[in-house]
Order: structure tokens, then C-alpha cells, then sequence
């Protein structure tokens, strides 16, 4: 039986006094992939800053792996890939491997010292995004999809059991983006990592995710696609060609 | 006079050892502060330095103790820079303007309240390390220490927060601790670099270095490593150029740096 490993129960977030999110409440199980979809401005990032603790939460309660929010300090068991990285500087002088490890750090305590399990740990990140052989390149060198797939090893270097991405496609071209899809797709099937995946793409997001999340800073849907697709109240929310579009790229 | 004469001089000895040791100490935290855009700080707050000097003048303090009072007062303003950043809801460049533009301020009415400036307070602003007592160079060599085991213990956490804050939050570290820690490390070594390059070229140390080595590392601990070594070259280079030709020290020693940062932009250039 599946266990919830990520439960959020009357979420509310305000920005300023703005309200962003109001009274979310859902769990995610072990093994799910989620796309969490939803216009812009509709609280999506805000949701997940809020769960991996980069928004305080004042009102609603996050547990992780069972353990409120506040007080959850396994940080290797959840990778995270931002849209983009907060303030990106292309000359930033790391080398491909040493951002790879620096993804380790959550599993160490002060002092934080790399050794050789970690060495051990990259390589096989590495490798597993078939990015072995850029390994010595300079982050600020690599193309955007590169630079992704490098951000994506970091957030896999601990083989984490969620798989937290926020828009990762964003700039990468179709081709890339599939890729990128089918990776995720994979090591969802094969070991079992929860991925939760952020995107403003409705349309396609049922070409890979199990579950989907609707948030128009309320959450408008949280189930099944099967049970998206049945939903006499989706077809008034998205139209019924729109809802027919997304059961069938399912 | 050739060098192996020159170096029999203990000033010059003491001013070699203390500015090798400020010089490591700047290149590897100027690295830092240039990739998290924070390369002013050491202006601002070698700017309060002036200001905690001219205190310590007022009140006729010994240069050793000039730079022990200078401690708490830089100490403090680099933890007010963080506080107004977070509580002013401004960006660090005007929380730093604020504190350095305070602390030139109170530098200037209390010079004025101890007689104008005179020549030691110059030798504070413009630097004057061949007058490094043996005293100065004791509590150089301690803070060298607290700093460099600090930044040696803390390394993949700082590294993590240069890269991106968020990530490295999300890996459990402590972001708003280590930012602390790292301005309280520069506040520190600003205060050990007033003597070497003076108040007025503090940054320039802090920044020249890192950025030449920027221009041709490839790894992060080859771009520390480089801006140490280019660091210390400047700094004795400098040492030893300015006594030969009877120059200011720190200005020489940063014109050093800029040399080395000229020809690092060009041989990036070259090598693309």
C-alpha cells in the first residue's frame, strides 16, 4: 500500500497581505508523479517554496516523510531543480562535477567534508544523466539543456526518494524537453521516485505525470487523470475540448 | 642595495609575514564576495574603520590598540548591513552605502573634534605596513588563524550559498548564518588591511585578486587557490617594488594587481 510522504493540510500563503494560496489541502503517495498545473500567478512555485521550506508557513500545516515541515532536516531525501537558479552569473568558475557534489551536502553535518562515497555518488550521477564526459566543464559553459541535465544530477546525487522540479523545461528546446520528460518518466518507473512537476503546459503534462494538481491559488482539482477525465466539473473548468485534449495526450 | 640586504630589515621581515598573511586572507574571501555581488562590503566597511580610528586618535590609543578598538565597531556595522537588508526591505548596495557614508561621517567630525588630521591618520587611510609593530603582527597572525580555520571548516557551505542560496537551503544549510559568518570573516580582515594598503584601498585588495583569477580559473578551488597566489605576489611584489623605489605601499601594491588583472583579461581573451 502506498504511504503519503508529502501531506499538506489548510495551506494558506499571503505575499504582503495578497493572498497566493488558500486552504490547500491534499497528500501526495510514495511513487506518484504529480503535475502541479495551473495559470500563472496561480501559487504553484509558491507551494513548493512552501514545502521545501523557502516560504515560512504561517497559516496550514506541511508534513515531510511524516515530520512537520519546520522540524524536517532530511534534506538528501528530496532533490529540488529550480526553474532557473536564483541569480544565475554565466562566469561562475564550478565545474560541472563540483555543483554535481555539492548536492551531498544534505547528507552531511559540520563539518561538511567531502570523501570518497561522495566522489563515488557524482560519478553515478554523472552517469546517469549521461554527462560524464562534461564533467570538467565549466557550469557557465554548458548549454541551457546541459545545464539542466547538470542541475538535475545534483538534485538526483542522493538518490532521493522526491524529485521536486519547478518548470525545469523552460528554455530548453522541444527535443531537449522530451528527453528531459523521458528521464523523469523513467526513474519514476524504475525506482520508484516521486516526482512532483511544476509546469504551465496543461496540454502535455498527461504524457507523463499519473496525477494531476490544478491550483488557481485555490486548489481546483487534485486526483487521478482518470478521475480528471470524468470530471463533470473539469469540463466546466477547462472547456470540453481542452479536458478531452489533455485525457487524450494521457 | 640588492634583496638579500633588504630583507635583513625586521620591519621589512614583519611586513612581509603580516602582509602575506592579510593577502591570503583577502583573495580568498574577495572570491566570495565579487560571485555573490557583495564586492563593495569591504569599502563600506573600511570606510567605518575610519571612523573607529578616528575614534581611537581622539582618545590618543596606541596603533595596536587602534586596530583592537577598530574590532567591535566593524564587527557591528557589518552585522548592521545584514540587519537593514532584512528589516529596511533595501538591497545590500544602499544598506552598505548607509553604514560606509556613517561611518566617513563620524570619521571626519571626529578627526575634526581631535585637532584635523594628522600624519598618523593618514597613514591609516593610505596604508603604511613597514610600521607594523611586532604587536600588530602577533594579533595579524591570530585573527589570520580564527579567520582562515573559519573559512577552511565552512568552505562547501560557502561555496554552496556563492552558488545559489536556494539550493544550498534546500540542502540544509543555514543560509542566513553563513551570510553572517562571511561578512563577519570580511569585517575582520578589513580591519588587519588597513595597515597595509590603507582605509581608501581595502576593496581594491579584496576584489582585484579574486577577479584576476576569475578570469582563468576552471574550478572553484583553482579560482581560491589562484587569487591567494596572485594575492600574495601583489602584496610582497609591492612590498619590495615600493622600498626599492621609494613609493606608497598599498597604492603599489594595488597597481600590481591591476597589472595582474590586465594581462588575466587579456590571456582569457587569448586562450577562447
Amino acid at each position: 500500500m502506498q504511504v503519503d510522504i508529502i501531506t499538506i493540510d489548510g495551506l494558506s500563503f499571503a505575499y504582503q497581505g495578497s493572498e497566493v494560496l488558500h486552504n490547500i489541502t491534499c497528500a501526495i503517495k510514495a511513487g506518484d508523479y504529480v503535475g502541479v498545473v495551473g495559470p500563472n500567478g496561480s501559487g504553484k512555485s509558491t507551494l513548493i517554496r512552501c514545502l521545501l521550506g523557502l516560504n515560512r508557513v504561517e497559516q496550514g500545516n506541511i508534513s515531510l516523510f511524516g515530520i512537520p515541515q519546520a522540524a524536517f532536516s532530511a534534506w538528501d531525501r528530496i532533490g529540488f531543480l529550480p526553474q532557473g537558479l536564483q541569480l544565475f552569473n554565466p562566469n561562475f568558475p564550478a565545474t560541472v562535477e563540483e555543483i554535481v557534489r555539492l548536492g551531498r551536502l544534505a547528507k552531511k553535518r559540520f563539518p561538511r567534508r567531502f570523501n570518497a562515497t561522495d566522489a563515488a555518488a557524482t560519478a553515478q550521477a554523472l552517469e546517469l544523466m549521461g554527462i560524464t564526459s562534461i564533467k570538467n566543464k565549466l557550469i557557465g559553459e554548458l548549454s541551457g539543456g546541459l545545464r539542466q541535465r547538470a542541475l538535475l544530477a545534483r538534485a538526483l546525487v542522493n538518490e532521493p526518494e522526491i524529485l521536486i522540479l519547478d518548470e525545469p523545461t523552460t528554455a530548453l528546446d522541444p527535443e531537449t524537453r522530451e528527453g528531459f520528460y523521458a528521464t523523469l518518466k523513467d526513474l519514476n518507473a524504475s525506482k520508484g521516485t516521486t516526482v512532483l512537476l511544476i509546469t504551465h503546459d496543461s496540454s502535455t503534462v498527461g504524457l507523463y505525470a499519473s496525477k494531476l494538481l490544478y491550483l488557481d491559488k485555490k486548489m481546483i482539482f487534485y486526483g487521478s487523470f482518470k478521475e480528471f477525465c470524468l470530471s463533470s466539473n473539469m469540463t466546466e473548468v477547462f472547456g470540453p475540448q481542452n479536458q478531452h485534449l489533455i485525457c487524450h495526450r494521457h | 642595495m640588492n634583496l638579500a640586504d633588504i630583507i635583513h630589515y625586521a620591519f621589512l621581515q614583519r611586513a612581509l609575514l603580516a602582509g602575506t598573511l592579510i593577502a591570503v586572507l583577502c583573495s580568498i574571501l574577495g572570491v566570495f564576495l565579487v560571485l555573490r555581488r557583495l564586492s563593495l562590503i569591504g569599502d563600506g566597511l573600511s570606510h567605518v574603520t575610519f571612523g573607529s580610528v578616528a575614534l581611537a586618535m581622539l582618545f590618543n590609543f596606541q596603533s595596536v590598540y587602534t586596530t583592537i578598538a577598530a574590532i567591535p565597531c566593524v564587527l557591528l556595522s557589518a552585522l548592521g548591513i545584514l540587519k537593514i537588508t532584512e528589516k529596511a526591505r533595501i538591497y545590500g548596495d544602499a544598506a552598505i552605502g548607509i553604514v560606509s557614508s556613517l561611518g566617513i561621517a563620524s570619521g571626519i567630525l571626529l578627526a575634526s573634534l581631535a585637532g584635523g588630521f594628522n600624519v598618523d591618520l593618514f597613514s591609516y587611510l593610505f596604508g603604511n605596513i613597514l610600521s607594523i609593530s611586532p604587536t600588530e603582527l602577533l594579533v595579524t597572525a591570530v585573527l589570520f588563524v580564527v579567520v582562515l580555520l573559519t573559512v577552511a571548516f565552512l568552505y562547501n557551505d560557502l561555496f554552496a550559498i556563492t552558488f545559489d542560496e536556494e539550493l544550498a537551503a534546500t540542502s540544509g544549510i543555514h543560509v542566513d548564518r553563513i551570510n553572517a559568518i562571511l561578512v563577519l570573516l570580511t569585517a575582520l580582515t578589513v580591519v588587519l588591511a588597513m595597515k597595509v594598503v590603507g582605509i581608501m584601498l581595502i576593496s581594491a585588495l579584496l576584489i582585484l585578486p579574486s577577479v584576476s583569477a576569475l578570469q582563468l580559473a576552471r574550478g572553484f578551488k583553482t579560482a581560491i587557490i589562484l587569487s591567494a597566489c596572485l594575492g600574495v605576489v601583489s602584496v610582497v611584489g609591492g612590498i619590495f617594488l615600493s622600498f626599492i623605489l621609494n613609493l606608497p605601499t598599498g597604492a603599489t601594491i594595488i597597481i600590481i594587481n591591476f597589472l595582474f588583472f590586465t594581462v588575466a583579461f587579456f590571456a582569457r581573451k587569448l586562450l577562447r
